[in-house]
Formats: C-alpha cells, sequence, structure tokens
C-alpha cells in the first residue's frame, strides 16, 4: 500500500512517504471560503508548521486532516485514505492521526492515567494491565510519570496538555497534528510542553503544527509553510522567516519577531 | 393512652393520616422511576445535534411531547389518564392511573432537565473523543454521560420535591395519599386547621431534607 503511495507522488518531493497530500483543497463555512485551493505534502518524519494570520485558514487546514472538517473541492490523501471521496472510515483514520486542541479537552472526571488508556481500551480492545503498562510509558515519554493518578484539575495548564499530548500518543499514531497547543499557555508553561514537541522530533514522529512561536516554527520544521488568504503563499524551510520572497509574508515576520 | 392526642384528633386519625403519607411516598417514587424511564430518552432525544435521517422526527416527536405536556396542568393530565383508560373499558386502580399521570409529567420535565445537563458538557468534550477514535456510543456512554451525571445530581434532587409536592393533585381523581385522608379526617373532625397543618408538616418533613440535600449539591459543585 505504501509502495503505490510512493509511486503516485510528485517525481520532485522525496523518497519517503506522503502521509498527508492536498490538491488544490477547498473550504467554505457557508459563504465564506476558508480555504482557497491548497496543495501541500507531509512526508514521514517531517515536521511541517502551519503559520500565518488568525483567519488564514491553517486551524481549517489542520482539522480537515483528521477530518473534523470535511473538504468542499480538490482531493486530500491522509495515511492513503482518500477523504474527498465518500464513505471514508474515520474512525480507522483517527486511529492513525492523533491530535492536540489549543485547550487540552482532557476529560476532567478521569486521571492522568484513565485519560491515557480510555481509547487504547475501548477501541483498541487491550487489556488492563497492559493499557497501564502503556499510560506509565508515554505519561514518562512526557515526563509526567509521577502525576499518572492526578485529575486535570489538579495539574497547571502546561501539565494537562502534556497529558493531552500523552493521550494523543498512547493510540501509536502514524501522525499527530497539533493545533495551537500553547496559545493557552503562559511563557514558562509553554517551554516545557514546546520542549516535548521537539522530542517527539527527534523521535522520528510525523507532525503538523499550527503554532504562534516564531522561534520554535523556525528551529523545529522540516517545513514552514506561510498561509495568507486561504491559500499556501509560501512554503519551504525554516530559512523563508530569515528571507521571506513576499511582501505578506516578510510584514508577518516583522510583526511576529 | 387518653384516646385524644394534644391535636384533638385520635390516634386512629393520625394513624390514617400517615398512612396516607406512606401512598403519597409510593405515589412520588412511581413518579420518579416511570419519568427516569420516559425522561431519559426524551433528554438523549432532545439532546442529539442535526443531522441524519431518523434524527429529525426524534428530535421534533420529544419536543412535541415536552410541549404538549408542560402547557397542560398535572390535575388534567391526572383525569385525561383515569378517565381516558376507563373509557378503553378498562377499570383501573387509581394508584395506577395517578402513576401513570405522574410518570407522563415528570418524564417531560426530567427530560428538560437532563438534557440540559447533557447540552452543559462542552462540545469540545465530543470533539476530543471523537478524535480518539471512540464510537457515538463510546463517547456518550465513557465521556458525555460521566460528566452529565455530575452536573445532573443537585436539578434533579430539586425536582424530586416537585414530585412529591404535586402527587396531592391525584386526589382529584380520588387516590388515597396524604392529601386525600387528610381531608377525610377533616371530614369526620370538623378540625381543618389541625387536620391540614398536620399535613402540611409531614408534606415539609419530606421535602426539606431533599431541598437542603440538593443546595448541598449544588454548592459543592461549585467548589469543584
Amino acid at each position: 500500500m505504501d509502495a503505490t503511495l510512493i509511486a503516485d507522488a510528485p517525481a520532485a518531493a522525496t523518497d519517503r512517504e506522503t502521509m498527508v497530500r492536498f490538491e488544490d483543497v477547498r473550504k467554505a463555512f457557508g459563504t465564506v471560503e476558508v480555504l482557497r485551493g491548497i496543495s501541500l505534502e507531509v512526508h514521514r518524519g517531517d515536521v511541517t508548521v502551519l503559520i500565518g494570520r488568525s483567519g488564514s485558514g491553517k486551524s481549517t487546514a489542520l482539522r480537515c486532516i483528521n477530518g473534523l472538517e470535511t473538504i468542499n473541492g480538490g482531493r486530500l490523501t491522509v495515511c492513503g485514505r482518500k477523504l474527498h471521496e465518500p464513505g471514508v472510515d474515520l474512525r480507522a483514520l483517527r486511529q492513525e492521526v492523533g491530535i492536540v486542541f489549543q485547550s487540552y479537552n482532557l476529560f476532567p472526571h478521569l486521571t492522568a492515567a484513565q485519560n491515557v488508556m480510555l481509547a487504547p481500551r475501548k477501541v483498541k480492545r487491550i487489556g488492563i494491565r497492559e493499557a497501564r503498562e502503556l499510560a506509565r510509558e508515554v505519561l514518562a515519554q512526557v515526563g509526567l510519570a509521577d502525576k499518572a493518578e492526578a485529575y486535570p484539575e489538579q495539574l497547571s495548564g502546561g501539565q494537562q496538555q502534556r497529558v493531552a499530548i500523552a493521550r494523543s500518543l498512547a493510540m501509536h499514531p502514524r501522525l499527530i497534528l497539533f493545533d495551537e497547543v500553547t496559545s493557552a499557555l503562559d511563557p514558562e508553561l509553554t517551554g516545557e510542553v514546546l520542549r516535548v514537541i521537539e522530542r517527539l522530533a527527534q523521535g522520528g514522529m510525523t507532525m503538523v503544527l499550527v503554532t504562534h512561536e516564531m522561534g520554535f516554527a523556525r528551529s523545529v520544521a522540516d517545513q514552514l509553510v506561510f498561509m495568507h488568504q486561504g491559500t499556501v503563499w509560501e512554503a519551504g524551510s525554516g530559512d523563508i522567516l530569515r528571507d521571506p520572497q513576499t511582501p505578506e509574508l516578510r510584514q508577518f515576520v516583522g510583526n511576529g519577531l | 393512652m387518653p384516646d385524644v392526642t394534644w391535636l384533638g384528633l385520635t390516634w386512629d386519625q393520625l394513624l390514617f393520616i400517615f398512612r396516607g403519607a406512606g401512598w403519597t411516598l409510593v405515589l412520588s417514587l412511581l413518579g420518579f422511576l416511570g419519568g427516569t424511564l420516559v425522561g431519559l430518552p426524551l433528554a438523549l432525544a432532545r439532546a442529539k445535534r442535526k443531522g441524519g435521517a431518523g434524527s429529525w422526527l426524534l428530535r421534533h416527536g420529544a419536543g412535541a411531547y415536552v410541549a404538549l405536556v408542560q402547557g397542560v396542568p398535572l390535575p388534567v393530565i391526572m383525569f385525561v389518564v383515569y378517565f381516558g383508560v376507563s373509557i378503553g373499558g378498562f377499570e383501573v386502580p387509581a394508584l395506577a392511573a395517578a402513576g401513570l399521570a405522574m410518570t407522563l409529567w415528570s418524564g417531560a420535565y426530567l427530560g428538560e432537565i437532563w438534557r440540559g445537563c447533557i447540552q452543559a458538557v462542552p462540545r469540545t468534550q465530543w470533539e476530543a473523543a471523537e478524535c480518539l477514535a471512540l464510537s457515538p456510543l463510546q463517547r456518550f456512554v465513557h465521556v458525555i454521560l460521566p460528566q452529565a451525571l455530575r452536573i445532573a445530581v443537585p436539578p434533579t434532587v430539586g425536582f424530586l420535591v416537585q414530585i412529591v409536592k404535586n402527587t396531592s393533585y391525584s386526589v382529584v381523581i380520588g387516590f388515597f395519599d396524604l392529601t386525600y385522608s387528610a381531608k377525610v379526617i377533616n371530614n369526620a373532625t370538623y378540625k381543618p386547621f389541625q387536620v391540614f397543618t398536620i399535613a402540611a408538616l409531614i408534606y415539609f418533613a419530606i421535602c426539606y431534607p431533599m431541598s437542603v440535600m440538593s443546595r448541598r449539591f449544588e454548592a459543592r459543585m461549585r467548589r469543584a
């Protein structure tokens, strides 16, 4: 299955598997066009960072990847599944594509460990002992091994967000989406969350991030995508921030840094 | 033992009133259990978000039922049930008719209360559960319901008080409850003030602890 994907990929790209491919994707909410034909590829092991002003469509693009938003036009292929065709198995897709939200969205009635174990237990039907082991492992991965029995309300924002990342990791996804995951945190807590993401990147996890942290974006991104008015305005390596080709990105960087 | 107590009623008469109170409790329990059976599916149907072919009918059917019950006074529901069933050729005991009427009535209100509780769980919780590949039923059972239940405890206990008080309307179809037994004793003794004060005190003794409990639960939730 992977082989055909690679064969389909444009020759230019790379020999690594294409995890996500946007082809002229369009999305409108009512009469408001939010995505106006974006094309974009995410390769296995890469960190892709979407930046841009509020309303530029970057969060919508991210949410399309795991089917939280359905696209209105174009083609969108994620982990070999064609999201532009009817009858996509979204539950199967979401076992492969995790997402972490700005507002954490932990389940408040469950402990950190229970938050982490819920989906592996109920969706993948693993046993309780295996689940406990898994919870220990992923919580340790985000530096919260000692908080397994804590409820979300007993944790700081940064800790809650790390539990949310662990919850996503517990499904062993092939791809994780991060939707402005540090926007609700103060600078100190932002750092601890970004370090976890950085470690995941070093571990080879494929990730797509929407963020306003420009310094972080530049350092962690294999591919940096500047979105503007619902289109991919400029894309490249982290260097595009140092040497913007368009006045829009130059202005955005000027304001951001 | 003196035949007449300090209230000017005999022990037998007092006991008679307490027997009525017992039936008030029975009818309240029936009303709550029946109301739960009716109210739970109503709440689920009404809390359903748009989309899906069957869901339109469900939502609007449930909505129409709630509107209907809320627009008719409980004693009239009692009459309709009591006489409606006997027109069908069935002789029903007053307890069955009153229980059914209480069920229909409390079901509509409990359904509305619980719908509010389900909808009070943030949308993002549904979304987070969905993104973990949980099925719609799993999302509801493991993520939404436990949170909705917590929210539901204070208003549900509060509504129990309404149920207990409103069982007194069953007097219109001749059900033997606290109000009815008090009326009977009054007719025998002509001491309306004493008799109905006793009835009032018994109602209060049942309802007040529940009100206090409801307020406590609410306060505890606000702290949490």
